[in-house]
């Protein structure tokens, strides 16, 4: 294996509106904090896609296992009372 | 004169906008890693944007007979007002973001001033650059600092470059009688005063970066006269092909 000379490896999250959501846009290589923002802005805000940044050490991510996945989320897919579609609204309840 | 003068300073500021970001674009590619391929791209497009505004105000000044796609693709190298620093070759990386540095500073200065210009149209066009300067200037700045206080090659690098570009500094603050009539008028910028700010400006980054500056000496000059370094000629050759070779090519 060859030795990886990227520098470590920052996600990058684009917020494209105050307010809105932060989404994954992608990840940069930097070796600190301040190259990490402005690698992500050049890389990822040249076309006017965002009003804020947030970058995040790749390795400070815990993410879930695949093999997890049965136990993790299986469950969820037969309890459909989870989802408010699953109630009949009441016919004068026309403001909820 | 005032007409006169204001168009030899727009060509001064827009071929300072053009060569350089010619220069920076020759990055596209070959940057030490994809971000900073990027970034350095990036700023060369920040600077064809400037050079374009600039030369096209300079083209109505002249009654828009030549247009600023004329005043960048057909004028030769003795026509050209840029500073000689920003046609030397881009050399390693140091050497580009020492360049940069030299000059992004000089440009925060500039276009802060220029910002009180009583011309509306260079007043308008300060404040779009300077956003943009102060972001050059920041990755500059920390560029300059990561690999001065780096390892004992990039050190080494940083200061050679420093001692090789030093002698392109004074020349940005050369002033002659364009400048003098255009300050007269509220137009145009105090080089002398700028000078003192950029120098202890500099001066801050050097230490943080444990760099030094070379002692005062020799400075270059000829830009302001449209004296150039070997390396303008060949630029315009690439630059200008394909006009020269295909006049009003369109597609």
């Amino acid at each position: 294996m060859t030795t990886d000379t990227q520098l470590e490896l920052w996600e990058v999250f684009m917020q494209s509106k105050p307010g809105a959501n932060y989404i994954h846009a992608g990840s940069v290589h930097a070796s600190d904090k301040s190259m990490a923002l402005q690698n992500a802005r050049d890389t990822y805000s040249r076309r006017g896609e965002g009003t804020s940044i947030w970058v995040v050490p790749a390795n400070a991510i815990v993410a879930s296992n695949p093999d997890d996945n049965d136990l993790f989320f299986d469950p969820a897919n037969d309890k459909v009372y989870r989802h408010p579609t699953f109630y009949v609204m009441p016919k004068d309840a026309k403001a909820i | 004169m005032t007409e006169q003068s204001l168009y030899n300073y727009c060509l001064r500021m827009g071929d300072n906008a053009l060569i350089l970001s010619y220069r920076l674009s020759e990055w596209c590619s070959n940057g030490p890693m994809l971000e900073e391929d990027l970034a350095l791209t990036n700023f060369a497009l920040d600077m064809i944007g400037r050079a374009q505004a600039i030369l096209k105000y300079a083209s109505e000044l002249q009654g828009g007979v030549k247009t600023e796609d004329d005043l960048a693709y057909r004028r030769s190298e003795r026509e050209y007002y840029n500073n000689l620093i920003t046609e030397l070759p881009n050399g390693d990386f140091a050497q580009t973001i020492v360049r940069q540095l030299f000059i992004s500073a000089f440009e925060f200065y500039f276009f802060t001033e220029l910002q009180k210009s009583n011309n509306a149209t260079l007043l308008a066009i300060a404040v779009k650059t300077l956003k943009e300067v102060k972001y050059h200037l920041m990755h500059a700045t920390d560029w300059v600092i990561r690999l001065g206080d780096g390892t004992t090659e990039s050190h080494k690098r940083m200061q050679d470059a420093i001692n090789y570009l030093w002698m392109f500094t004074g020349e940005l603050f050369e002033m002659d009688l364009i400048d003098t009539t255009l300050i007269e008028k509220g137009i145009g910028v105090d080089l002398m005063l700028l000078q003192p700010k950029w120098h202890r400006h500099i001066q801050q980054v050097m230490y943080d970066a444990t760099l030094q500056l070379p002692e005062e000496g020799f400075m270059q000059t000829g830009s302001r006269k449209g004296i150039h370094t070997e390396y303008l000629g060949h630029i315009l050759s690439e630059m200008q092909y394909l006009q020269r070779t295909y006049p009003d090519a369109i597609w």
